[in-house]
């Protein structure tokens, strides 16, 4: 089922998410054109999270309609496999395999789902590794990196897989302060390479300059979406008011 | 009361000649023992409740009963039936040593399952998360990023069960083989020298014990390296 309207990439319409009785989701509709850069925002549980990991169905929605580059989200595992194949998706926690290498957490998938002969992984490994600016770590273990450069692999490990769509959740929340920026830098040189992205972060530094549209959540609902400059200059809603006033008042 | 050392040290070559029998019953019933394991765990894992209720009713009752029951068991109670004696099991089950080692794989496999699941609950949920995101089939998620996770986890608890298994072989020798302890309690018999021969049994086990300690220590310090830091 392809959809006919092809500038959107990712649909979204009406989509429900209960925990047991918890409403995480409530109502959401987004659509996100292709090389369109979206930054998520609201106060914790809120929902972001929810709302990425859905996309990639790390979370079964409830009710509603996700479409992906025209696949629509079913239970079918049909339908999920093509999904994951066009969305990568960055850690809070990195999640890189332990056990792996570097240069191996990069290859895994590509041998495995795409079935690239061994020197092709590697040459595209090194390839993405030589962009995130870390050539040099390829034959360590995450755990003989610092947190800046496992988050730099793993935004590495997700591009290998050449998504159409990067998925960020709360990607340097988890980062030592000096490491942030270098993070944030290989972002928003993709951004300017034109990838679509939906980011959900804290970093309204990084939102402002590379954001085409904001979103901010609150209690599972969408609460107010509009271009950073509105965004930040003229709020519309009394609860992104506090949030900004909270987060830029320190 | 006197004490013989030079029992203690003449019967070791005797009683070794037993060592034979007694590694094969521990490595054929570790084999045998973790291949099971293995499938039970598959079973218990699968979220299909028809596999994982017969697990678990099966390891209730092989770590819930004595293993020297067990083995009686299958040696002395198994034979009474018809249709074990019809059965291509019969020519294993006929023989003391293949009742010996069927006992020992059924219980070892039920405390290594769980030894097992426990490494694999273990597992940081995000990394096989990761791999969903990558887009990895749930068997290349299980094969190449859970199982060598959960091994490396399991390993320490993995290495008191072969431990605990090889001292379970001596059990063998209560259905008549002459494993080492069959071969000691023989010697016993013949010279009324128990606390000599049982001390020289003793030595044996210890050596053995420790051979399999260093084994798994050299094993797990391999599988740490990623573990292991640069500074």
């Amino acid at each position: 089922m392809k959809n006919s309207d092809q500038k959107n990439i990712i649909l979204l319409e009406n989509v429900d998410k209960f925990f047991g009785e918890f409403q995480a989701l409530k109502n959401i509709s987004l659509s996100v054109n292709k090389g369109e850069r979206i930054v998520v925002c609201g106060p914790s549980g809120s929902g972001k999270s929810t709302l990425i990991r859905c996309i990639n169905r790390l979370e079964e929605h409830s009710n509603g309609k996700i479409v992906v580059n025209g696949h629509e989200l079913t239970s079918d595992v049909k339908d999920i496999d093509a999904v994951r194949r066009e969305v990568g998706m960055v850690f809070q926690s990195f999640n890189l395999f332990p056990h792996l290498t570097v240069i191996k957490n990069l290859m895994l998938a590509p041998k495995l789902v795409r079935n690239s002969s061994k020197s092709e992984a590697y040459d595209m490994a090194m390839k993405y590794l030589e962009r995130v600016k870390i050539p040099e770590q390829a034959d360590k273990y995450p755990s003989q990196l610092s947190g800046g450069q496992q988050q730099r692999v793993a935004i590495a490990r997700a591009l290998c897989m050449n998504p159409l769509v990067m998925l960020f959740d709360e990607p340097t929340s988890a980062l030592d302060p000096e490491m942030i920026s270098e993070v944030l830098d290989v972002m928003t040189d993709l951004a300017q390479e034109g990838m679509t992205m939906i980011v959900v972060t804290h970093e309204m530094g990084f939102a402002r300059s590379v954001a085409d549209n904001m979103v901010f959540m609150d209690n599972g609902e969408i609460v107010e979406m509009n271009n950073p400059t509105e965004f930040f200059e003229n709020p519309t809603s009394d609860r992104t008011k506090l949030f900004l006033k909270q987060i830029l008042t320190h | 009361m006197s004490f013989d050392v030079a029992l203690i040290i003449d019967s070791i070559p005797k009683m070794l000649m037993g060592i034979g029998l007694t590694l094969q019953l521990l490595f054929l019933s570790l084999l045998l023992g973790t291949a099971l394991a293995i499938i039970l765990l598959l079973m218990r894992i699968s979220g299909r409740w028809y596999l994982s209720v017969p697990t678990m009713v099966y390891i209730y009752i092989f770590r819930g009963t004595p293993i020297l029951v067990q083995i009686f068991i299958i040696y002395y109670g198994l034979p009474q039936l018809d249709f074990v004696r019809d059965s291509i099991f019969w020519p294993i089950l006929r023989e003391p040593f293949g009742c010996a080692v069927v006992a020992l794989s059924l219980n070892t496999g039920a405390y290594v399952s769980e030894i097992f699941r426990g490494g694999v609950l273990g597992v940081d949920r995000g990394l096989t998360e990761a791999g969903a995101a990558l887009g990895l089939s749930v068997r290349h998620r299980f094969v190449y990023i859970t199982a060598p996770i959960a091994i490396r986890l399991s390993l320490p608890a993995y290495s008191n069960d072969v431990i605990s298994l090889q001292k379970s072989t001596a059990l063998a020798s209560t259905i008549t083989l002459l494993d080492m302890t069959g071969i000691a309690r023989t010697i016993v018999a013949e010279t009324y020298a128990p606390y000599e021969i049982f001390i020289s049994l003793m030595i044996i086990y210890l050596i053995l014990t420790w051979v399999i300690q260093r084994s798994f220590g050299w094993i797990e310090k391999r599988m740490s390296r990623h573990i292991r830091s640069e500074a």
